[in-house]
């Protein structure tokens, strides 16, 4: 064996490609004139985008209307050339206008800079002669003319069109005084909370208006009702909240009454947008009572408290008889309750948490020094929601509340904790005198900040607002519905600023499991969200601006490049988002190409776009940028035979062989391997291909190192009769061995000079030569809750692959076992080699629906977009680090990652942490970096820039969480806890991230939920969902019978797996299809009717005996036709005669011509766009045995061994502290 | 003066602390370059990989001497490292060859600042632990004297 030799981590001239920020600052800096110093005559000619290098429909206009867009944005006083400057824009916008355009696409020239698909086709003209003539090294690159960037853009006119410096800086303020002077902020929250919401931010002039203000001391009011035996009106949410002004008890506390209508007698109205003063008053009141019966004295300093609170009952005017009750009805409550002990509360989240993904220490930070404990009770009391939203009887909530409020205290305390101590408080709030309050509102705005205290109290009208902002909760256990019809869309993100919204990066491009960044780390901490982005780089795009410059403008220190992120000091200067560095901008950056015309440099599509690629100039390489090479390793042992899938590989491989992505320089290959290995020389001149078997496996060598590896051009004929040769030639044999390892190795020499990728198909336990293995698994323990060998045997395949990683060779596996293949052992060569791994268990080729399934997914793979010889680097806001790596690559330092391939179908994850406060920013921003050869022969770079704004308070944090998103990073994370503790330690783990966000939630929440009732915030209600689906998943499941390679298949995948598809594999969407024709419809962009039917929650109880229901688990649909389903139905959509003549091997649709199968194939092709290989389809019968496929994905049900939906909450229920 | 057993062992094992000393400090230094990108991780832990065991070798060593010469206060203080190493070397992840660092875990966060930090402590401990040899050589010796 090669001994790991250094040169394979990086051979010399793959040194981290210039790329590097350290190894190559250098480069383009030197080589980047600066157009200061040098007389324009001598500048490089300017081919920013030179015009030979785009395609046609770049013309200047577009981009000149592009760049209007920011020309109005700053209103400099840049010449008002377009003739409609943003009617362009807005109209690139309609089409893309539906539900979910992601903001980038807005942004993206309509049609302007060239997309990705259509490169300048530099390349086409060197015909490239690898292999004329017997070469001693394997053919390379040598004889390839270097096509440097062609530089020949038109120099721009000199002239300088001298802007006055933009007023950029401006933008980049969030408003938030607007925020504060809006007395909404009296009612709440404290200020900085409200700075960072969303609504208000994007619409400065943000005034609520003075109804909903009224349903916030609607909230307010109600709560103490419900606590007070009143019954609510079920039905009613927020706005029109009526509390029958008869209830029993709480007729003192008819303040509310009068708010309580929504209707608001026009005074209050005007008074306030200003808490109306007996707003104010009903707030006290609850204060009033609150407090002193229960939690004032066990919790609060006197002191403060009384400075805050100035309780004296008689100030409430309305109130003597309603203190009096609330009082008792409290006092119940409490009594009731476990002591008092807030403290002792809290603490178990703790207990909780070391088993937690985050293995850090939590909730220290928790504990509220006690004098600022100031409100809680009574915010608790009155605060509390649940009626609005369950529904229960009051009554309910009397009688006992176990874990009344206590956990609210400490929360509002965590505010408090952010402000300085405002001015004495009981000067702002006097109670006394309602009216009072007026001057005291007027002052709000210049002094919002410091009266902090006095927001607490109000934080019923917070609720009121959180309400108005969709900061709603949701109550997990009274709502079993918790999944949304339409489908779950990635949560926006706020920067304050519509410009940089709209340019900022996809979701799913470049997704962070929170919108708002908690400013510290012990914010983050109290939150308990796992802090991460998921990333998707190579996804394919439909609009990709792409740019090729001289320069690519980056810092100078932290190599960053240049993103609309970016502040302009002037329009010579930029500084860096990442590291704050002021940095020159080359003049060529202040070129606008439309127009020819220096200036503003906002103008730019590096500017208005956060993804861009740039086409790289020469010092992006270290060596000229390699071929497409593709090698296919097949496993010929006897089971590979019998499954027989090399009749559908070479059948696929045979009709895709002219579309695999590549140059005139492609080059291909086939190894076939039992216990020996079997070359195909493909030499010039011979009639057909010449089969060398070597038998010696342990010590590879070449037979014949020229002709293995032939341009696929020059070849073809002999590549095709190889093909069609090949699926029968070995039918007589009968070894049962597979010397992978050799093969591999084989591999690995043959394509050492160049880089590529090998595709290698394993059927059966590779058990002879190096790297062999012996069955691990035992069959006996696959229901076990302990799983043994989820780690690699031995280490062979994981070194191969570094080799293989530093010689740019990536390696994908196609495992099409009937056995156990020990995925956990041979799946290292793909994981570290930044490969990717398909697996089709128990493959049999007659099996129709796998073998579908297989010619597709192998049909994509080989016709799918490929980046060679990539690295990927992330980096980060200072104050921020990238803490752990997931997904199939190899981590070359800190922040790079070497990827010998990059597909469209790969994801990463990074979980991130903050090092640093953040306080002083306001926005951090990521920059994932993807250096990559095209097939085309051309080096290129991507680069995707997500910019998130930063919050103080943990509330923010927790309504900012991006559930989806969270889920996906936990399950990365959970496979690594797997492989490196227990299964039964991921499974715990999730179960306590769970418990301990809906703790942090509840802290945050500052009140008292009923007993019945577990809260979560909107933006996270799926999470216990996804959670408990994942606890079934095939990755975590135990009790279930699981093979091992399927297990660690289904961990792999949650590695890699773009999020879409692996949220569809944890939670698969299920849709009625019976009626179609009735659902709403949209168009897609083709015109065409897509009927949405609503997502069901995958429980059996949205089925029912009348339908038809797709489910779409991502690579396979499964159509479960019910037995009373219309035989219009049947006869229309399925075209079938009756229920029974549904066959058991129904894999497809016909096509007939009528509503009902029109809007079935239309819904299905919609599902199938959106996948990297159209779905299999299977119909089901109810009555069919195959029917177990769909109804033991119905994961919300309570299957053997595990906990249904329902009672994976209660179980919940009874952990949240 | 006399020379005797314990005397003997002390020198011995300051002359191995001297070279732990430097074993620690290179591996200080080389997950510092790690950190700071430098070095490719598989030459790091190339490099890195072989030092592994003749370091526990020679702890082991030295503490087999103070057993023969019966100076327990020495091998208690040392019991607890030698512990740490065995099970280090227990749960080193799957593979073939001699050695604790797997060049694709090493650059996550918490194995990078495990080991930095274990670098550091290391050092620490052999060089306190090099004073207190010097210490014990001193007093064996005397206690040789005495007793001639």
């Amino acid at each position: 064996m090669a001994q790991p030799n250094q040169q394979n981590g990086m051979p010399p001239q793959m040194k981290p490609p210039i790329y590097n920020g350290v190894h190559s600052s250098h480069s383009s800096r030197d080589s980047s004139p600066h157009g200061k110093n040098i007389p324009l005559s001598q500048l490089p000619p300017r081919s920013a985008i030179p015009p030979t290098q785009l395609p046609p429909s770049r013309s200047p206009n577009i981009t000149q209307q592009l760049s209007q867009l920011n020309i109005n944005k700053f209103n400099t006083s840049t010449p008002n050339q377009s003739p409609n400057p943003s009617g362009l824009v807005s109209s690139a916008f309609s089409p893309i206008g539906s539900t979910q355009a992601p903001p980038r696409t807005t942004q993206a020239p309509p049609t302007g800079y060239n997309f990705t698909q259509k490169p300048p086709s530099t390349q086409g003209q060197m015909p490239v002669i690898t292999n004329q003539q017997p070469q001693q090294k394997p053919p390379t690159i040598q004889n390839q003319v270097q096509v440097p960037p062609p530089n020949q853009g038109q120099a721009p006119p000199s002239t300088q069109n001298q802007m006055p410096p933009p007023v950029k800086n401006q933008s980049f303020v969030p408003p938030p005084h607007n925020f504060n002077s809006s007395p909404i902020n009296q009612g709440q929250a404290p200020p900085p909370a409200q700075s960072q919401m969303p609504p208000p931010i994007k619409n400065p002039n943000f005034v609520p208006p003075p109804h909903n203000f009224n349903s916030i001391a609607n909230q307010g009011v109600a709560p103490p009702t419900t606590q007070g035996h009143t019954q609510i009106p079920p039905p009613i949410k927020s706005q029109s909240f009526v509390l029958p002004p008869s209830s029993v008890i709480n007729q003192g506390v008819t303040p509310p009454p009068t708010q309580g209508q929504g209707q608001v007698p026009p005074p209050i109205k005007n008074q306030s947008f200003v808490p109306p003063p007996h707003n104010f008053n009903s707030s006290s009141i609850n204060q009033g009572m609150a407090p002193p019966p229960t939690q004032g004295q066990s919790q609060m300093p006197p002191s403060i408290k009384s400075q805050a609170f100035v309780p004296p009952p008689h100030n409430f005017n309305s109130t003597p008889l309603t203190q009096g009750q609330s009082q008792v009805s409290s006092s119940q409550n409490f009594s009731s309750m476990q002591p008092p002990p807030i403290q002792g509360q809290i603490p178990p989240p703790n207990s909780q948490i070391h088993n937690n993904f985050n293995s850090s220490p939590s909730n220290q930070g928790y504990r509220p020094p006690p004098n600022q404990v100031q409100m809680p009770p009574p915010l608790s009391q009155g605060y509390q929601p649940p009626p609005v939203e369950t529904n229960l009887p009051s009554n309910q909530f009397n009688n006992s509340s176990p874990r009344l409020p206590p956990p609210g205290a400490p929360k509002a305390n965590l505010h408090s904790n952010r402000y300085p101590q405002g001015p004495p408080p009981q000067q702002s709030y006097n109670p006394q005198a309602p009216p009072s309050f007026n001057p005291q509102t007027q002052n709000y705005p210049v002094s919002a900040q410091t009266q902090q205290q006095f927001y607490q109290q109000n934080s019923v009208t917070q609720s009121g607002f959180n309400k108005l902002w969709g900061h709603d909760h949701f109550d997990l256990l009274q709502n079993p519905n918790v999944l949304p019809p339409e489908k779950v869309a990635p949560p926006k993100v706020y920067l304050g600023n519509e410009l940089l919204d709209s340019a900022n990066c996809s979701p799913e491009v470049f997704r962070c499991t929170m919108t708002k960044i908690p400013e510290s780390n012990s914010l983050l901490q109290k939150s308990r969200l796992p802090l991460g982005i998921l990333i998707h780089p190579f996804k394919d795009l439909t609009h990709l601006p792409v740019i090729q410059c001289n320069v690519i403008v980056r810092c100078r220190a932290c190599r960053t490049y240049i993103n609309p992120f970016v502040y302009f000091i002037d329009t010579k200067r930029w500084k860096c988002n990442l590291c704050y560095r002021v940095n020159e901008l080359p003049e060529e950056f202040q070129f606008d190409p439309v127009s020819k015309t220096y200036g503003d440099p906002t103008r730019r599509p590096e500017i208005k776009s956060s993804t861009i690629e740039y086409i790289a100039p020469a010092e992006y390489m270290l060596r000229p940028p390699q071929p497409a090479v593709y090698l296919f390793l097949f496993d010929i042992s006897r089971l590979a035979i019998e499954s027989g899938y090399l009749q559908s590989a070479c059948a696929v491989l045979l009709e895709e062989l002219k579309s695999l992505p590549g140059d005139a320089r492609t080059q291909v290959g086939i190894l076939a391997y039992d216990s020996a290995l079997h070359f195909f020389g493909l030499g010039e001149g011979l009639s057909q291909p010449h089969e060398m078997t070597v038998l010696e496996i342990d010590d590879i060598f070449l037979p014949c190192p020229d002709n293995l590896l032939v341009n696929l051009k020059d070849r073809i004929d002999l590549l095709t009769d190889l093909l069609t040769q090949l699926p029968t030639r070995y039918n007589n044999s009968y070894d049962n061995n597979s010397a992978l390892g050799a093969a591999l190795q084989a591999a690995h020499k043959m394509m050492g000079a160049t880089g590529g990728r090998v595709s290698v198909f394993q059927a059966s336990l590779p058990n002879v030569g190096p790297g062999a293995l012996v069955p691990r698994e035992d069959p006996s323990q696959r229901a076990s809750t302990e799983v043994q060998h989820l780690n690699p045997a031995n280490d062979f395949y994981k070194r191969l692959a570094l080799e293989c990683s530093g010689q740019q060779i990536a390696v994908d596996l196609f495992v099409l076992n009937s056995q156990y293949v020990d995925m956990a052992t041979i799946s290292g060569i793909s994981r570290f080699s930044g490969g990717c791994i398909h697996h089709f268990p128990l493959f049999k080729a007659s099996r129709v629906l796998q073998n579908e399934r297989f010619e597709r997914c192998f049909r994509r793979y080989l016709v799918r977009k490929i980046g060679f010889e990539a690295v990927m680097r992330i980096r980060c806001t200072r104050g921020l680090s990238i803490h752990t790596f997931h997904g199939n690559f190899f981590v070359r330092s800190t922040d790079l990652l070497s990827l010998p391939n990059v597909s469209p179908d790969a994801a990463f994850g990074m979980q991130v942490s903050i090092d640093e406060t953040l306080s002083d920013v306001q926005s951090v921003c990521f920059q994932a970096a993807l250096l990559y050869t095209s097939s085309k022969g051309e080096r290129r770079i991507r680069v995707h820039t997500l910019c998130l704004p930063v919050c103080a308070t943990l509330s923010d944090v927790i309504n900012a969480a991006d559930q989806q998103c969270i889920v996906g990073l936990l399950a990365k994370m959970a496979v690594d806890r797997s492989m490196q503790s227990s299964l039964s330690d991921a499974r715990e783990a999730f179960i306590n991230v769970a418990i301990d966000i809906l703790s942090s939630y509840k802290m945050s929440l500052n009140m008292a939920e009923g007993p019945t009732s577990l809260l979560a915030p909107p933006c996270l209600r799926l999470l216990p969902l996804y959670i408990s689906a994942l606890l079934k998943s095939t990755a975590f499941r135990t009790g279930t019978c699981t093979r091992l390679d399927d297990r660690v298949k289904a961990m792999i995948d949650m590695k890699t797996k773009p999020l879409g598809h692996l949220i569809q594999m944890i939670y698969p969407d299920l849709y009625p299809v019976h009626n179609l024709e009735e659902q709403p419809i949209v168009l897609n962009s083709e015109e065409e009717p897509i009927p949405q039917p609503p997502h069901l929650q995958l429980t059996a109880r949205c089925l029912d005996s009348k339908g038809a229901f797709l489910m779409d688990t991502g690579e396979h649909m499964i159509l479960l036709v019910a037995p009373g389903v219309s035989p219009m139905f049947l006869s229309e959509a399925l075209g079938v005669r009756d229920y029974m003549s549904i066959t058991d091997e129904m894999y497809e649709l016909p096509v007939l011509d009528n509503l009902h199968n029109q809007r079935l194939h239309q819904f299905i092709n919609f599902l199938n766009d959106e996948k990297p290989a159209a779905a299999t389809l299977h119909v089901i019968r109810d009555n069919s045995p195959n029917r177990i496929e769909f109804y033991e994905r119905l994961i919300e049900d309570r299957v053997e061994n595990a906990l249904s939906y329902h009672e994976f909450m209660q179980h919940l229920k009874t952990q949240v502290k | 003066m006399a020379f005797n057993f314990p005397a003997f062992s002390y020198i011995i094992a300051l002359i191995v602390d001297a070279f732990l000393i430097f074993f620690s400090l290179f591996h200080v230094i080389a997950f510092d370059e790690l950190k700071t990108d430098y070095k490719n991780p598989i030459d790091q832990c190339n490099s890195l990989n072989p030092l592994v065991v003749p370091e526990y070798l020679l702890h082991i060593f030295f503490n087999v001497l103070f057993v023969a010469a019966g100076e327990w206060f020495s091998l208690l203080l040392n019991i607890p490292l030698i512990i740490y190493h065995i099970n280090r070397y227990r749960t080193r992840p799957v593979m073939s060859g001699l050695g604790i660092y797997d060049p694709t875990s090493i650059m996550n966060a918490d194995v990078l600042t495990r080991c930095q930090r274990e670098g550091w402590i290391k050092l620490a401990f052999y060089l306190l632990s090099f004073f207190y040899y010097l210490y014990g050589y001193v007093i064996a010796l005397e206690n040789a004297h005495d007793h001639t």
